[in-house]
């Protein structure tokens, strides 16, 4: 539909010369060039993601799964977008997993040592057997925060659990039917609102701007022509060093 | 892992480290140089890239040939087959959009007493913001001021930002991280509450903030669960295709696909916030993007039919570092904050040749003028050209362990592929990464539509012609804020209007008479990536054509 014209500066996708494998995407076989993407392969087979799609980049976990390579019994696991397809691979996208989720007003909490466990209290069942942690794309030691959760170190869970996309898969494994990922997201909330110590400059500076001291300034701006701004840019601009 | 045939030229790149880092920074180019550079390399700058629009009110004005194709193209749906008269719902505020612009609205428009309908094509949070990984800008700190922030947003936008527009980014600003701090997002931060903030590219004070590299991520997996705790009510996977209007030409709601169901039905409501995000997945001249997969321009469609002025549309950001290798992951954001944090851009020759601070168009420019004019691009076994960044140096300026530590994102998206970038550099060229025009809005976020609002990506005017690195994270929030409010106050005082497609007939008008092909439809609401002999129309089109 979209008309290429002007001078190309590079490829949507490049050609495939490579060699081809076959995939097996919810048991089907498809042939696909080895060097793409999981994603991408489904593409090439001929699937338009509705679900199990997201960012693309790694970053949004709409594209968990879970797959199973020849002669492996191991369930692996990567994002669709980030994971090379390699021959004989048995997969299915997990775009979607029921979850349990609190509600709360963060401000109302108190980060005390109970709090997670308040919320969450089957986090008590975990029984340690690290199957969160297997499973988990971005490579976070699940069960590991779940732990700091049940001990109620909210800063720990926090700072452990930061690189989550909140995929779900955690939550597919676990046999004690704990969300890891909305227990992790209420642990960061209370620690960005209740632990971590207030920015002093911020409020400093909201304090001038409700005050009006920078409007007299922004009148006079505002109404400079392109020239004078320029000169302003390029002559009066100083920079903060490194 | 590199090949052997890009090993050398990283035993250049070894080889310069040390000089390079005694040379210090290069001097930042004059008005002068960065408008001949501009010029002779930047993709905007090529004549054929880009047609004047036949239709509309933007009639004559150039735009990518690929926007245009949108802009000049018949209703997805016919409108005849929605029933207007029995709206599914009916609400004061609806939102078109789940990323942090829409939510950041819909979240205000509800403090704000309004009975708010969110919807969107993909999942809530599937956005853009998602993906924002260097930071966001706000002048909160002693040796700063808004009034520094907005020379430096005019300046980056050429002197061609909508004022009103800039000075409402800048001022708002320190409220919006205050606002993100009271819910709980994880800022960096010394053990004082120091924001911890560095420079972008085109900054004259440090004033990034950042949440390591997942900062559009931590704030918008923040601002979902407040949505959610909230109960707002929203629809995942249901598609705008069309505004409704009432018979004044205000817009009055909205027509959707249920993209699961097929089902087709419409919202009435008093007030209709845009927050679809930009135009990424048309990959502009053929680049590759770092946009999220449902970056397909929808809301400049919907806006554009319904009579909305479009502002710099023939201005799109190339992020000067898209990865270049692996092959897998071409395209795909490398932060700027990897060159904030201290890495050098460097050539095949291990030399440097830009400033890597300079704002995005300039950089972009520098890098492919490097490569295309100057032949100093490093070359990959598929044939793309790129040039390094050199990310050990990170190691040696910040102490070991700094890349993990601040690019854990990064660090672990190149790992999957062998490459270590604390042991060594990551190629890399342009990509298509923003859309610097939109539809025009005033510092309310309202379009010239009435009670149309646009914000985020899908509005224009605010970055004039090029945007900096952190202002759009902020954007998203002011403007989100700001139209949320200002539609729950209006709704307030305003009637349910009747909602039907009069506004389409003299628009279709106009593409008969410019000849418009009929299979020429839009929005396209998602990319088409399948191979060609399997591409089928969407199942709730086949049939009705």
């Amino acid at each position: 539909m979209v008309k290429k014209t002007g001078k190309k500066m590079a490829a949507v996708q490049s050609e495939n010369h490579g060699n081809f494998v076959t995939i097996y995407v919810m048991g089907e076989a498809y042939q696909v060039p080895n060097e793409l993407t999981i994603m991408k392969a489904m593409e090439y087979a001929g699937y338009r993601f509705i679900r199990g799609c997201g960012c693309r980049g790694g970053f949004c976990g709409a594209c968990g799964t879970v797959y199973r390579t020849k002669d492996s019994y191991k369930l692996k696991v990567g994002l669709a977008c980030q994971t090379v397809v390699e021959d004989g691979m048995y997969l299915t996208q997990i775009p979607f997993y029921p979850a349990n989720k609190k509600d709360y007003d963060v401000n109302q909490l108190n980060p005390d040592t109970q709090v997670l466990v308040r919320f969450y209290p089957e986090i008590m069942r975990c029984i340690a057997c690290n199957s969160c942690t297997k499973i988990c794309p971005q490579e976070i030691d699940v069960m590991g925060y779940i732990q700091a959760a049940i001990r109620g170190d909210i800063a720990k869970a926090a700072d452990m659990s930061f690189d989550c996309i909140m995929c779900g898969l955690c939550a597919t494994r676990c046999p004690a039917e704990i969300v890891h990922y909305n227990v992790a997201l209420l642990a960061r909330r209370l620690y960005g609102a209740k632990i971590a110590p207030k920015a002093g400059h911020l409020a400093k500076r909201l304090a001038e701007i409700n005050a009006g001291r920078f409007e007299p300034g922004f009148d006079r701006l505002t109404q400079l022509n392109e020239e004078e701004l320029s000169r302003l840019y390029y002559e009066e601009r100083d920079i903060e060093p490194e | 892992m590199y090949p052997e045939s890009m090993q050398e030229s990283i035993r250049k790149l070894e080889a310069t480290r040390q000089e390079r880092i005694k040379q210090g920074k290069i001097p930042l180019l004059d008005a002068a140089a960065k408008k001949a550079l501009l010029k002779s390399s930047h993709p905007d700058y090529i004549e054929t890239s880009m047609r004047a629009i036949q239709i509309g009110p933007n009639k004559g004005e150039r735009t990518p040939h690929e926007i245009a194709d949108l802009l000049e193209a018949w209703p997805l749906i016919d409108s005849k087959r929605f029933d207007t008269g029995n709206p599914k719902y009916t609400v004061d505020v609806l939102v078109i959009g789940g990323g942090g612009a829409g939510v950041a609205a819909a979240l205000t428009a509800q403090e704000n007493g309004a009975s708010v309908l969110l919807a969107t094509k993909l999942r809530l949070g599937d956005a853009n913001t998602m993906m924002a990984q260097g930071g966001i800008q706000a002048a909160d700190k002693e040796n700063d001021s808004p009034e520094r922030h907005y020379l430096d947003v005019v300046g980056g936008g050429h002197f061609k930002n909508i004022p009103e527009l800039a000075r409402a980014l800048v001022t708002d600003a320190p409220s919006i991280i205050a606002w993100l701090e009271e819910l709980g997002v994880m800022f960096d931060k010394q053990p004082d509450g120091t924001m911890i903030t560095i420079h972008g590219g085109g900054t004259s004070r440090k004033r990034m903030h950042a949440c390591r590299d997942y900062t559009g991520a931590e704030i918008m997996r923040t601002l979902r669960d407040e949505f959610r705790n909230r109960h707002i009510p929203v629809l995942e996977f249901c598609a705008a295709v069309e505004l409704l209007t009432d018979e004044h030409g205000g817009c009055a709601g909205a027509a959707f696909v249920n993209l699961d169901t097929n089902e087709l039905f419409t919202v009435r409501a008093k007030t209709v916030i845009l927050a679809t995000g930009g135009c990424g997945r048309l990959h502009i001249q053929g680049f590759p993007c770092t946009n999220h997969y449902g970056a397909t321009a929808d809301g400049l469609v919907l806006g554009y039919r319904a009579g909305a002025k479009l502002v710099f549309m023939d201005t799109i950001q190339y992020h000067p570092t898209g990865v270049a290798y692996p092959e897998q992951i071409v395209g795909q954001l490398i932060t700027e904050k990897v060159r904030g944090l201290g890495a050098h851009l460097v050539n095949i020759h291990g030399n440097r040749f830009i400033y890597e601070l300079e704002s995005r168009d300039i950089t972009a420019s520098a890098i492919i003028r490097e490569c295309a004019e100057r032949k100093n691009g490093v070359v990959t076994p598929t044939g793309r050209v790129g040039v390094w960044l050199d990310t050990p140096l990170i190691e040696i300026l910040k102490g070991e362990g700094a890349v993990k530590k601040n690019l854990p994102a990064m660090y672990h998206q190149f790992a999957r592929f062998g490459i270590y970038m604390d042991k060594e550099p990551i190629l890399t060229y342009p990509t298509q990464h923003y859309q610097n025009g939109g539809i025009l809005i005033n510092q309310w976020g309202e379009t010239q539509v009435k009670n149309l609002y646009a914000v985020g990506e899908v509005a224009g005017g605010i970055h004039g012609r090029n945007r900096l690195m952190g202002n759009s994270l902020l954007d998203i929030l002011v403007f989100g804020r700001r139209a949320g409010k200002s539609a729950a106050e209006k709704s307030k005082k305003i009637k349910m209007p009747g909602g039907g497609f009069k506004h389409l007939r003299p628009f279709i008008e106009e593409l008969k008479k410019a000849k418009v092909a009929k299979t020429r439809v839009s929005p396209i609401l998602l990319p088409e990536y399948r191979r060609t002999e399997l591409q089928t129309p969407f199942a709730f089109i086949a049939g009705h054509q």
